[in-house]
């Protein structure tokens, strides 16, 4: 393992979050602030308790597993989108580091920064909604795996874009809507039976289930489940980099 | 050091996707310490070459060894011994001078080394521009910088990829004062050029490259004997069917159709076993042939090239 070559990859990507620290940081915080202010604070307090939690609360976990979400994709595809888009990649290449220090680096870079921000997201909600976290340990560990997992998909996404538009398109018509009605907002168990067989198909539903779970300790499907689906998509990541370094797509000819 | 070659390229072949085949069974060794120009027309396949050897496009068929080491299979040892300057000016637009070739650095797996830094770009007349922003800076300058990265690891073999394309003379002249400076500290180096006057200014030696294909390699020294070979052509006032059996001895030829005898001779060192210029005139005139006007004509670099890169497959 080329530690040296690995640790300024990552460090290089974390400067480059700091210098845009208002769109990095500071914008996500915002936005998913504005969710508790309204959907918590102000709409929530006439809407009745879900399961025993009031729905201020009982929205907490599923806005940052929203926002952890869309910032671990944004941030991986946009950080090995942007050397490929000005050519800079070829550096990267050439150096002495394999594929998968390579991704160590970048994935490890928007996966840190994802977590950072879930966690300063996780303590902004404090100032308008209260809430409790039943297991943290687990409530850390659903937030690790999902960042680098999604992180990964990210990664992914940015070397398979060919261009800005593909870019955003999975994080706006993927991401979004499945996060929105993967049960951020409400628990299935609200959805006719239907409805509630169809949103099982949601991948993002287990992440938010299991995520809420470690909050209050109650969850759609079990958190067993929860953590497996999690494990799977991580695995199905991996897989797909694997065969990406291998036939060298989009990044070797 | 030792007389191995610092890179092999055996049997190198490279078919793109689309089946285009860039690199045909393409052979080279480089020695330690020279500076080596491949020359060739746009698409010759110059760039492939290189970036096969630098490890960013797979080859089809053959392998490189650098300093011994594959460049796949053993590909860390490969790559920490060389630095690449690509031929377009790609940077991060938004950080430093000094930031940028620091991460170069630390991206092959070197410590930090302020003092190495500095006489990089102290070297390269960035010193002064340390502090500025990639995107402020000329597109000359931001070529330097190029250079600054690729040689922050102090790497043994540097590859220079159009170093001069899209640049002044005047700066062409400062980076060819750079490339003398980095050989003479014993880096070695592979340039690509289409500037014919490039190759002859720098290089030890100079191979020529075609389709994918590397016509010729020599010293730049046996390139400029051939330089050196002249042309003496006679216009006569007969049309000759044949060469006489008088003038086997001299290195004639038949040309415009009879109407004249072109003598190829080499002005430098003239050869032994060639009877010269006044002998040839003695057997003309004893031969009973008479020409009505002759010039000379030296054969440049620049005609040996286009005859190699237009000669059809």
């Amino acid at each position: 393992m080329n530690l040296q070559s690995v640790k300024t990859l990552y460090l290089a990507e974390m400067a480059r979050s700091l210098r845009t620290v208002l769109q990095s940081i500071v914008s996500p915080v915002i936005s998913t602030s504005l969710y508790f202010v309204v959907f918590g604070a102000a709409i929530g307090t006439r809407i009745s308790e879900v399961n025993g939690v009031s729905y201020g609360a009982f929205i907490v976990p599923g806005l940052i597993m929203l926002m952890l979400l869309t910032q671990s994709v944004s941030n991986a595809s946009f950080g090995i989108f942007f050397p490929r888009f000005s050519g800079s990649i070829y550096e990267i290449l050439s150096a002495p580091i394999s594929y998968w220090e390579i991704v160590i680096g970048y994935v490890g870079a928007a996966a840190t920064k994802s977590v950072v921000l879930g966690l300063i997201v996780l303590a902004t909600a404090r100032l308008f909604v209260p809430y409790s976290i039943a297991h943290p340990l687990m409530m850390v560990v659903f937030l690790l795996l999902t960042a680098v997992t999604f992180s990964l998909l990210g990664f992914i996404i940015g070397i398979w874009a060919d261009g800005f538009e593909k870019l955003q398109l999975v994080p706006l018509l993927v991401i979004t809507p499945l996060t929105f009605l993967g049960g951020t907002f409400y628990s299935i168990d609200m959805l006719p039976p239907f409805w509630q067989a169809v949103t099982l198909a949601n991948p993002v539903v287990y992440l938010v289930s299991g995520f809420r779970w470690s909050f209050y300790g109650i969850s759609d499907v079990s958190p067993v489940v929860s953590l497996g689906m999690i494990l799977l998509f991580l695995t199905a990541a991996l897989v797909v980099v694997e065969r990406i370094f291998r036939t060298g797509y989009r990044l070797k000819p | 050091m030792s007389d191995a070659p610092v890179i092999a390229v055996e049997r190198l072949s490279k078919a793109y996707a689309g089946g285009f085949e860039a690199l045909k069974e393409v052979s080279l060794t480089i020695r330690r310490g020279e500076i080596f120009a491949l020359l060739g027309p746009n698409g010759a396949g110059k760039t492939t070459l290189i970036s096969v050897i630098c490890g960013l496009v797979n080859a089809t068929a053959g392998r490189v060894l650098v300093d011994g080491h594959d460049n796949v299979r053993d590909f860390r040892a490969a790559r920490e011994r060389i630095g690449l300057v690509p031929q377009e000016l790609t940077n991060e637009a938004f950080v430093t001078v000094w930031d940028t070739v620091s991460f170069s650095r630390g991206l092959f797996g070197k410590g930090k080394d302020p003092a190495h830094i500095e006489k990089v770009l102290r070297s390269l007349s960035l010193w002064d521009k340390r502090d500025n922003r990639l995107i402020t800076l000329s597109g000359g300058m931001k070529r330097r910088v190029l250079i600054a990265k690729a040689l922050a690891h102090e790497p043994e073999i540097l590859f220079l990829d159009e170093p001069t394309a899209g640049v002044d003379v005047e700066l062409r002249r400062d980076m060819w004062e750079v490339v003398r400076q980095l050989r003479d500290s014993g880096v070695t180096i592979i340039l690509t050029t289409h500037y014919i006057e490039e190759a002859e200014e720098m290089a030890d030696r100079i191979g020529v490259i075609r389709r994918g294909e590397l016509v010729l390699v020599e010293e730049k020294h046996a390139l400029m004997r051939k330089l050196g070979s002249k042309e003496l052509t006679l216009h006569l006032r007969e049309p000759l069917e044949a060469i006489p059996a008088a003038l086997s001895r001299h290195a004639l030829a038949l040309a415009e159709e009879g109407h004249a005898l072109v003598y190829t001779y080499d002005a430098n060192e003239p050869d032994e076993d060639q009877a010269g210029i006044a002998e040839l005139l003695a057997d003309l005139e004893a031969a009973g042939i008479g020409f009505k006007d002759l010039h000379t004509r030296q054969s440049s670099l620049e005609e040996i090239f286009v005859s190699l890169v237009r000669e059809t497959a």
